[in-house]
């Protein structure tokens, strides 16, 4: 029986003190008038709502500082939410933590393996914890030592591994205790192209035996082969949620060419606009716009020559299909790589 | 309460202490044992302090090594371990109350700080001899006294740990640890401080005071020191406000 994921309403504020003494004495003086200095208050989730199936892999996808961290957190008994709900299977993460902690494995997005020991201790231990026999946690251990292309390195100590390496290693660790529901932040970060597609087929084959997967990532081809939902976030909560292929065909169009002029006026937009095939047009800044259409090529030459009519001039122009990157361009107004 | 894990989890502090054995054992003893040379030996022997001040020296020498041990053992890895490494995150995703993490370093602390204890005696008695008296009258109350002592040094390994940032780490052992050993009754007795009467009254909040002449009380029981009973009650007393206090700065680390 495989466990779902679910979060109603999640909000997060972080409030961090300022820093002791250097800033409070000498920078901040001079605005602070000798008053207490606040704590700095980061919003990071604002009211998130997810609804994971049993047997999913989910894919969580959006911009630095959007919350996907924080999300996982929250699931994971590491971020206590200001407000907000959260369970995995039936359980609810803040009342039955350790309940919870048997039932997931947890990839973070920076590294924490223990650097007292070697990698092969680390899974052993690991499993340790979590009530795993000896002979079954060895076992477990060699096999996913091997799958993680790790066993040479087994009897090293991790402080002298790669970063690669190490992710892989955390990758591992995860999946010692065969966990329901398996959290992945950006685990293909730092990884060479080999051993990322090798992580996609692990992914897979893991999910093939009914587990869970949420998985936050930065790369469109990740969440475009090995999710079968997604959803966009940004400033802490969903703007988008589907499959990958749905989310693709809600963009308007599909095409987006992202054009610059020499100088551009209303006039120009509104005519662009009226173009046969053109779905949306949007100035992007003073001298841009991105026009959301049909067809792409064969649209350069109408462009071009309005413009040129308009006084206008073409300067640049980027074509680009269907993908997650326009959608979450056309959702949040900003490009991924921004 | 998982016990598995929370086995596992000693087991794995016993390892990586196992592994660290010689590095452990330079740190914890070779301060105390110069100390001892230089005091006990070379001082001695010259005649600038008189042959008693040998028996005296010993129980504070215990005193600071299990202290400073516990301390050490429980707070430089968590400093170091929710600061740079992170490597805590694997324990608070085990499936136990954080809570128990907490005591599972406490316990390791502990247990450090004891043999930290066992070891310097015969250590200590070895550059001192001869002329060294000690004799455990009731050893139980040894046995109370070094237990007590050694949660104290890992409750307060623990609370100090969570409640500092590593670059705080030198204005921990300037501002805290060298006062305390300095007024910590460890290489003289509190009576002797009498002539300072203020200054009497005040180490009387520093616990490691309440370490020294509760192992003077027990080991060198012929020199003056504080009754037996206060001793207890004091460290009993320190044990716990430090266990809460440093199992509420660990929950409020662990969790952001
Ligand atoms: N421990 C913390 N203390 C204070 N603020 C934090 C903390 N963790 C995250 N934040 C803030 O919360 C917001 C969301 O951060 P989060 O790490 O969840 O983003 P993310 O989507 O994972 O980003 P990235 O793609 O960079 O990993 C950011 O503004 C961040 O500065
Ligand atoms: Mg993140």
């Amino acid at each position: 029986m495989a466990v779902g994921v679910r979060t109603q309403d999640l909000r997060k504020v972080y409030s961090t003190a300022p820093p002791l003494g250097a800033a409070g004495l000498f920078i901040a003086r001079a605005d602070a008038k000798g008053g207490k200095q606040p704590k700095t208050q980061i919003p990071a989730l604002d009211g998130l709502s997810l609804d994971i199936l049993p047997g999913e892999i989910f894919g969580l996808l959006g911009p630095n500082g959007a919350g996907k961290s924080t999300t996982i957190g929250v699931l994971t008994t590491r971020v206590r939410p200001t407000s907000g709900q959260a369970w995995i299977g039936e359980h609810d993460v803040w009342k039955e933590q350790t309940r919870v902690k048997h039932l997931i494995g947890v990839v973070p997005q920076r590294p924490n393996l223990d650097f007292s020991l070697t990698a092969r201790e680390i899974l052993i231990f690991h499993a340790a914890y979590f009530g795993i026999g000896s002979k079954q946690r060895n076992e477990r251990a060699d096999a996913l030592l091997a799958r993680f292309k790790l066993t040479e390195r087994a009897n090293q100590m991790v402080r002298g591994f790669s970063g690669g390496m190490m992710q892989r290693l955390s990758i591992a660790r995860a999946m010692m205790h065969d966990p329901q529901v398996l959290f992945l932040d950006e685990p293909s970060a730092g990884l060479d192209p080999q051993t990322r597609i090798l992580l996609w087929e692990i992914i897979r084959e893991y999910h093939q035996t009914g587990r869970t997967v949420l998985l936050t990532t930065h790369n469109m081809e990740e969440a475009d082969t090995v999710c079968q939902r997604l959803a966009i976030i940004d400033h802490g909560h969903v703007i988008a949620l589907g499959t990958p292929a749905r989310l693709k065909a809600s963009i308007p169009g599909g095409f987006l060419l992202r054009l610059r002029f020499g100088n551009q006026t209303a006039d120009l937009l509104q005519r662009l606009q009226l173009l046969a095939g053109v779905r949306e047009v949007r100035a992007a800044d003073s001298t841009g716009a991105d026009v959301y259409a049909d067809r792409g090529g064969s649209l350069i030459p109408e462009i071009a020559s309005l413009a040129a009519n308009s006084g206008a001039e073409l300067s640049d122009v980027h074509i680009s299909e269907p993908s997650l990157e326009n959608l979450f361009l056309h959702h949040t107004g900003r490009s991924l790589r921004d | 309460m998982n016990w598995k894990a929370f086995a596992a989890m000693l087991a794995r502090d016993a390892h990586v202490a196992r592994r660290n054995a010689i590095q452990l054992f330079l740190q914890t003893f070779l301060q105390p044992l110069l100390f001892v040379f230089i005091f006990g030996r070379v001082m001695v022997g010259s005649g600038y302090l008189p042959a008693a001040y040998k028996s005296l020296l010993l129980p504070g020498i215990i005193a600071i090594s299990m202290v400073f041990t516990g301390i050490w053992a429980v707070a430089m890895p968590l400093i170091a371990e929710f600061q740079w490494t992170r490597e805590i995150e694997d324990r608070l995703l085990a499936p136990i109350g954080v809570a128990w993490i907490a005591i599972e370093k406490v316990i390791a602390g502990m247990l450090q700080a004891l043999v930290a204890g066992l070891i310097v005696i015969p250590l200590a008695w070895l550059v001192l001899r001869p002329g060294v008296e000690i004799s455990i009258g009731a050893p139980w109350t040894f046995a109370g006294v070094i237990v007590l002592v050694a949660t104290f040094s890992a409750c307060g390994g623990l609370a100090l740990g969570c409640s500092i940032n590593q670059q705080h780490i030198g204005l921990m052992f300037g501002m805290v640890i060298t006062p305390m050993i300095f007024f910590g009754c460890t290489y003289y007795p509190w009576s002797a401080l009498k002539t300072f009467p203020i200054l009497q009254k005040a180490v009387l909040i520093n616990p490691l005071v309440y370490a020294s002449e509760g192992l003077r009380a027990t080991l060198v029981p012929q020199f003056p020191h504080l009754s037996i009973k206060v001793v207890l009650m004091a460290l009993l007393l320190f044990d716990l406000v430090l266990l809460v206090v440093g199992l509420r700065q660990f929950e409020k680390k662990a969790v952001s």
